[in-house]
């Protein structure tokens, strides 16, 4: 046995343990410093292992079967080559950057609670460690069936954790539609595997892959609209998105900072490495039809996200529905089918993950100075609280997520750009463009509001503001260092990977890997040395160019249009103001649409279920 | 065997049903137990073979047919799942009732938008 295949099942062993001892010893432990103290070990730890599992793995995937039960050769049970009956965990670059990321998030968001969360009690923090655990088993595994464990075990976590502060209405409600909408999606991924274990025999991603044959039938299809439907439910896609903002809404900040920057970023990495390993080699011929079909989720999703993201107040809800538009962005990508799309979305979403972590800090960092979050309670108060470096970093935040160099966003969406070009869709770099610019730019207008006093609200509203003020108490004059110091440093990790453009090339070599799956199943199934996958086709050039440049920085100076255009929406020219009016107008039935009633988001999840069978079902034939 | 893919089936669309239209969060969250006994339904019925034993493997020789150990495992860690998420969101109906005063989700009105 290598070391090296010894180090997966520690990165989910240790988190589970650690969970375990904290809520075992808590009632022991008078002390909470040595819980947190505990918990942030456990998370530097899983840290250290993922990023090592990363870099021991771009030669070839790690591999570890549990208990011994690798392989069996066929036999009268199964006539296929090889035969998984147990279980794997197969970890290549692409996972152990997805639980890498998981775990520098948890670290942030644990450093943030530091102070934020006085009255934490230790189960948040046994919490946040259950979520780690199933967010890297999840990322590791290599079975669908353990895909569907941990992505319950992560969920049962999450929705305990948006849950927290029970006392409030919110939060009931919030944990209410966002358990009960994935638990739906859960269920159909189930249904799902049923399918495909009634038609292979097999639970192991890449065997069932081997395993399906040429031709998709009405049970593929089936099984492909389920499994999927259940993966962009986690992955916030629009019709399947409605919990994300409740959810956000409600859960408590540092929870935020992993729901957006790296749970729903999950889902789609499920929907990617599903397809790739278990769907691609049956739809073969009929790939265009769930290219099409993908890229139209996709696109959807990135417009209507951005739009609700800019028409949101409540600065929590706003970067939830940021998230939706990127995490549509993120399925263009995918629905490309390339190597070049697939590196692209890896890098893209790394990049996303560090600044949405930091802007939700910056979010918490105003519920604790303030203990308010909606945009027009907040106008002014950090220019009169004189808060220069938090300014200053929300500024950075909101360009850095709208793609301006050199924060590593902006090759993530050079890369995607290259990738929709190589495959002759030139409006897709439009589309991408316009969600940066607006979701970006909807984080520099709550910042130009709130930090620089830009705002020409009548000064009737502001009386009603102060009139309000007493109930509120500023608990701190400045912010804790242990809340500046993780924004600081995520926007910092943003800023040095833009600068490493190997990285882009390592991205699409891993991806490329990927799409070898004969190979790939040769290695897993068959013991074949992890070194032999190598690139299906030549892999394009990935060095960063000034068109990269161009297009990260016209969304930056998109964003700066629209905010200017939000700043004057009362003063500014007769036409601008007219516009907004009809903009606002024409928003209200879509907002209208996002009803809190949880009644509703099943009825469009199953909508969404019946349009992606349905639409692959008919091309497809 | 094709009748409890129907049975399967049937048991997700009412549940669903049930969900879309319930006026009650423990009847909501019922629907929901149902969406779910209908992979139950679904997974047991893949690994059932007629005339088959359990998959016991004491006191039988193994070369008589047994129905597949497999779906039952997946049966098991499912009805796990089902426990622990059940028992949180009906936890969550309870103070749902207490910070509300409805159990009626068309009047949870927190969030919006």
């Amino acid at each position: 046995v290598r070391i090296e295949s010894a180090l997966p099942p520690l990165a989910l062993a240790i988190p589970l343990i650690g969970a375990a001892l904290l809520a075992g010893l808590s009632s022991l432990l008078h002390e909470r410093r040595l819980i947190r103290f505990g918990a942030m070990a456990v998370a530097i730890g899983v840290a250290g292992l993922c990023i090592g599992m990363m870099v021991a793995t771009a030669v070839g995937p790690t591999i570890h079967w549990f208990g011994g039960w690798s392989p069996r050769p066929p036999s009268s049970l199964c006539h296929q080559s090889a035969c998984a009956v147990g279980i794997d965990f197969a970890v290549d670059p692409v996972g152990a950057a997805m639980a890498s990321l998981a775990a520098v998030l948890v670290i942030a968001a644990l450093l943030f609670s530091w102070r934020y969360f006085e009255a934490a009690g230790s189960m948040y923090y046994v919490l946040m460690l259950t979520f780690l655990a199933g967010m890297v088993g999840f990322a590791l595994t290599g079975d669908l069936f353990d895909m569907f464990v941990f992505f319950e075990v992560m969920g049962v976590s999450a929705y305990a954790l948006t849950g927290y502060r029970v006392e409030e209405k919110g939060p009931v409600q919030g944990a209410l539609n966002f358990a009960v909408t994935n638990s739906v999606g859960a269920y159909l991924i189930l249904m799902g595997i049923g399918v495909l274990y009634a038609r292979t025999g097999a639970l192991n991603l890449l065997q069932i892959g081997q395993a399906l044959g040429a031709h998709p039938d009405g049970a593929v299809v089936a099984a492909w609209a389920l499994v999927m439907s259940g993966f962009l439910v986690k992955a916030s896609i629009v019709p399947f998105h409605f919990w994300l903002a409740d959810a956000h809404a409600a859960a408590p900040t540092p929870a935020c900072v992993l729901f957006s920057g790296v749970m729903v970023e999950l889902g789609l990495y499920a929907v990617a490495r599903i397809h790739w390993t278990v769907f691609a080699p049956v739809f073969g011929a009929q790939a265009s039809a769930v290219h099409g079909v993908l890229l139209g989720f996709g696109v959807v999703t990135a417009l209507l996200g951005a739009v609700m993201c800019f028409a949101q107040h409540h600065l929590k809800r706003l970067l939830a529905y940021s998230t939706v538009s990127h995490a549509g962005v993120f399925l263009c990508g995918i629905a490309l089918l390339t190597p070049l799309g697939l590196g692209a979305v890896g890098v893209y979403i790394l990049a996303h993950g560090l600044v949405k972590g930091a802007l939700f800090i910056g979010a918490g960092i105003l519920v604790h100075r303030f203990e308010h979050v909606d945009e027009e309670d907040l106008v002014r108060r950090g220019k009169q609280a004189r808060m220069r470096v938090e300014a200053a970093l929300f500024v950075i935040g909101a360009l850095a997520l709208a793609g301006l160099p050199p924060f590593l966003t902006y090759l993530g969406k050079g890369l995607l750009e290259d990738a929709a070009l190589e495959q002759g869709l030139p409006w897709l770099i439009a589309v991408v463009v316009v969600a940066s610019a607006l979701t970006g730019g909807a984080w520099l207008r709550v910042t130009g509001r709130i930090f620089l006093g830009i705002d020409d609200a009548p000064p009737k509203d502001r009386a009603s503001r102060e009139a309000g003020r007493e109930e509120e108490t500023g608990r701190e004059d400045r912010t804790p260092r242990t809340m500046l110091g993780p924004m600081t440093a995520l926007l910092g990790v943003a800023c040095a990977a833009g600068l490493l453009p190997q990285l882009l090339s390592q991205a699409q070599l891993a991806a490329a890997k990927v799409f070898n799956t004969q190979a790939y199943a040769a290695v897993v199934l068959r013991g074949a040395p992890a070194g032999s996958i190598h690139p299906l086709q030549r892999l394009a050039p990935t060095d960063p160019t000034l068109f990269h440049a161009g297009t990260g920085a016209a969304a930056a100076a998109g964003a700066l249009l629209v905010a200017t255009a939000a700043w004057r929406n009362r003063s500014g020219p007769r036409a601008l103001v007219a516009m907004t009016g009809l903009v606002a107008a024409a928003m209200r039935p879509l907002r209208r649409g996002h009803s809190g009633d949880l009644r509703d988001y099943i009825a469009w999840l199953v909508l969404g279920v019946g349009v992606l069978g349905g639409v692959v079902a008919v091309v497809a034939r | 065997v094709s009748l409890a893919y129907a049975v399967a089936a049937w048991l997700l669309l009412v549940g669903i049903a049930g969900m879309v239209t319930s006026r009650h969060l423990v009847h909501l969250i019922l629907c929901l137990v149902v969406v779910q006994s209908s992979t139950y339904v679904l997974l047991l019925s893949v690994g059932y073979r007629t005339g088959a034993h359990a998959p016991i493997q004491v006191n039988i020789s193994s070369s008589a047919p047994q129905v597949d150990p497999v779906v039952q495992a997946l049966v098991l860690t499912d009805v796990v799942v089902e426990a622990t998420v059940t028992a949180l969101l009906l936890s969550f109906a309870v103070q749902a009732h207490k910070r509300f005063g409805t159990l009626d989700p068309h009047r949870l009105r927190a969030l919006e938008g």
